[in-house]
């Protein structure tokens, strides 16, 4: 589907800075207030194209896809970061998203050896270690368990790990994307270990994917029993490939890693495994040379997400601002804006669905002169949490930590519109 | 044994899984041993998942040359930005932490059960358990943990610990205040605001065009 939709709009697509430049001319031309017309508008005096001629008929595609004039909006990597694409990471272009709910063709990718492409008639789940039954199921087996639906947000710990150092990328669907949040349909894992029976001795459950990399991790029996499922689902439809087709481990407010995709086997054990993906990577190394592990929920975190750099200001006056905010613990309480690199604050305005441990959408209203501007927002969860900034973040990390970055962001919108990505005192 | 320490076992055992199990319903069937050993081939650092099996350094620096060096590098040094997995010793408290199996990874069933499992890249579950024992000897090796006649068996493979075993704490989140303790301040909260770092400068954003200009670790 991607591919289609790259074939669709090579050619079309500008740079970033073109389209910061386009940014800069429409900045430059802004004016305040009402417009008024100098000669009538042709896109009301002509009659366009698609107003006298037929479009196309049903099924002309089949799998409906977005508008061509909406190819910008796409996954982006970001090639410098990692050795191969086949373990690497792409981008949600959140700045151009809205609502909770994270489209299934955008929802970024992170693999550690490829997308595995499996054939469900030939995929299995197995339970085995500490339960009474070991067992297999197909996958049409898991479709005859009690399911049930969740919104959940789904982020890797490495999101805005590039910018743990300092302001680098500019873009948030850069420095923010590896976030999303769909709805999915699955079993709670509980249902499917129940019916193994889990011996007394069970404390830990490896996942365990059927992906070339056989991504395996550690989660605690508590987090298994909570509120863990066994999804076949994402907003509806199977999903998708680079999610984890045909079946994957839904781990909600925690790191995107322990999501199994792939999901063949679930061993029940008494310890954890010390599996490479929860040692050499996913810790957060210290200061002092001592790393944190297990660092598995994801702490309450926002991001203006327009404007943003790859959404600049285009207009004086009457603006709106939006972004998105989560948190693994709990539910968004309030999300508060600055436009004054954090002088002074004013809350926002959170609409749609409030959900513990799912997005949130929050919008503020605002009218801008054309003078610069220092925009962030900071995230309270239902726990209490703060967001932290950036500062207080490396003043107990120190500057090698890389993940779990849930600082404050800093977008500098200069007089002419444009908004670049900055750090403040 | 009395009534009632049964009854309070029973009771224990519905607390650490936190609510009663469900019935089942006679969904799936009985994985057979076969299968269950087809793919239970994880590794735990007590030992629990060993193959028997064993390796030298000599046949692991063999195995590694032909199958892991293009990426790795011949000494393990790392190519590209392919993985490190020697050196790096003292350097996790430096300003360019430097992490290999010899200098930050906290066990060695961690090494057997990622090779085993996902190497070579590209080609996974190729190698034999022999030569995963090898391979891991030969990293060992690498990193000065063992002299180049070692042998590493399922035998002998617990007692090789990894220096930075006790480099690692658990998670004490949250590391800020929280409400509870302080309101955050919503107004002349400071008197001046710098722009103290820009993205900008660095010129690493991607766009569809050009390559980045530099390459940051």
């Amino acid at each position: 589907m991607s591919d289609k939709r790259q074939g669709t709009n090579s050619g079309q697509r500008a740079s970033r800075r073109d389209f910061l430049k386009a940014g800069i001319g429409l900045g430059g031309a802004v004016a305040a207030g009402k417009a008024f017309a100098a000669e009538a508008d042709p896109a009301i005096t002509e009659v366009q194209d698609w107003n006298r001629y037929l479009g196309a008929g049903t099924d002309a595609t089949p799998y409906g896809m977005p508008s061509e004039h909406e190819a910008e909006v796409v996954r982006r990597n970001v090639r410098w970061l990692t050795a191969s694409t086949e373990s690497s990471v792409n981008f949600t272009p959140l700045h151009a998203l809205d609502g909770i709910i994270t489209p299934n063709g955008l929802c970024f990718e992170r693999h550690h050896a490829g997308v595995a492409e499996v054939d469900p008639a030939q995929h299995r789940l197995m339970i085995n270690g500490l339960v009474e039954r070991p067992l297999v199921f197909t996958v049409d087996d898991l479709k005859r368990f009690p399911r049930e639906n969740r919104i959940y947000f789904l982020e890797c710990a490495a999101n805005s790990g590039m910018e743990w150092r300092g302001a680098q990328l500019n873009g948030c669907q850069f420095t923010h994307g590896m976030v999303h949040c769909v709805q999915y349909t699955g079993v709670p894992l509980k249902r499917i270990l129940d019916e193994a029976g889990l011996k007394t001795s069970a404390k830990w459950i490896m996942p365990e994917g059927a992906d070339a990399a056989g991504m395996n991790r550690s989660v605690p029996l508590e987090k298994a029993l909570d509120d863990c499922l066994v999804a076949f689902k994402m907003n509806g439809e199977a999903l998708r490939p680079e999610q984890g087709y045909p079946l994957r481990l839904v781990v909600p407010g925690w790191e995107g890693n322990m999501w199994v995709k792939w999901l063949r086997r679930i061993e029940v054990g008494d310890m954890p495994w010390h599996t490479r993906e929860e040692t050499s990577k996913y810790t957060d190394l210290m200061d002092d040379g001592r790393s944190r592990r297990f660092t598995w929920v994801m702490d309450a975190k926002s991001v203006i997400t327009s404007p943003s750099p790859q959404a600049p200001m285009i207009h004086k006056g009457h603006n709106v601002l939006t972004g998105v905010a989560w948190s693994g613990r709990g539910m968004i309480q309030k999300v508060d804006i600055t436009l004054d690199g954090g002088k002074n604050w004013q809350p926002a305005r959170i609409d749609g669905l409030s959900l513990p441990r799912a997005l949130h959408r929050f919008y503020y209203e605002f009218t801008w002169n054309g003078e610069p501007l220092l925009m962030q927002s900071r995230a309270v969860d239902s726990s209490g949490y703060v967001q932290p900034t950036k500062d207080e973040l490396r003043a107990v990390r120190g500057l090698n930590s890389i993940y779990h970055n849930n600082g404050i962001q800093t977008w500098h919108v200069t007089n002419s519109g444009e908004v670049e990505n900055v750090e403040i005192s | 044994m009395s009534r009632f320490p049964r009854t309070f076992f029973a009771l224990a055992g519905c607390l650490v899984a936190g609510i009663a199990a469900a019935e089942p319903l006679g969904i799936g069937r009985a994985a057979l041993p076969e299968e269950v050993a087809a793919w239970d081939i994880d590794v735990r650092p007590d030992g629990q998942g060993l193959p028997a099996g064993s390796g030298t350094v000599a046949d692991g620096e063999a195995i590694f040359a032909e199958r892991c060096a293009a990426c790795h590098g011949d000494f393990a040094e790392g190519l590209d930005r392919w993985p490190e997995l020697a050196g790096g010793q003292d350097s996790l408290n430096s300003v360019n932490p430097v992490k290999t199996v010899g200098s930050y990874w906290p066990y060695g069933s961690t090494v057997f059960d990622y090779i085993k499992r996902a190497m070579p890249f590209g080609d996974a579950q190729s190698l034999s358990d022999d030569e995963v024992y090898a391979l891991t000897a030969f990293l060992y090796h690498m990193n000065d943990l063992v002299d180049a006649d070692f042998v590493l068996s399922n035998e002998n493979f617990t007692s090789i610990a990894l220096p930075n075993a006790g480099g690692f704490i658990d998670d004490p989140r949250p590391d800020t205040e929280t409400l509870v303790s302080t309101e955050p301040c919503m107004s002349d909260c400071k008197s001046s605001v710098e722009i103290t770092k820009r993205a900008a400068v660095l010129d690493v954003t991607p766009s569809d065009e050009e390559n980045p200009s530099a390459s940051i670790d």
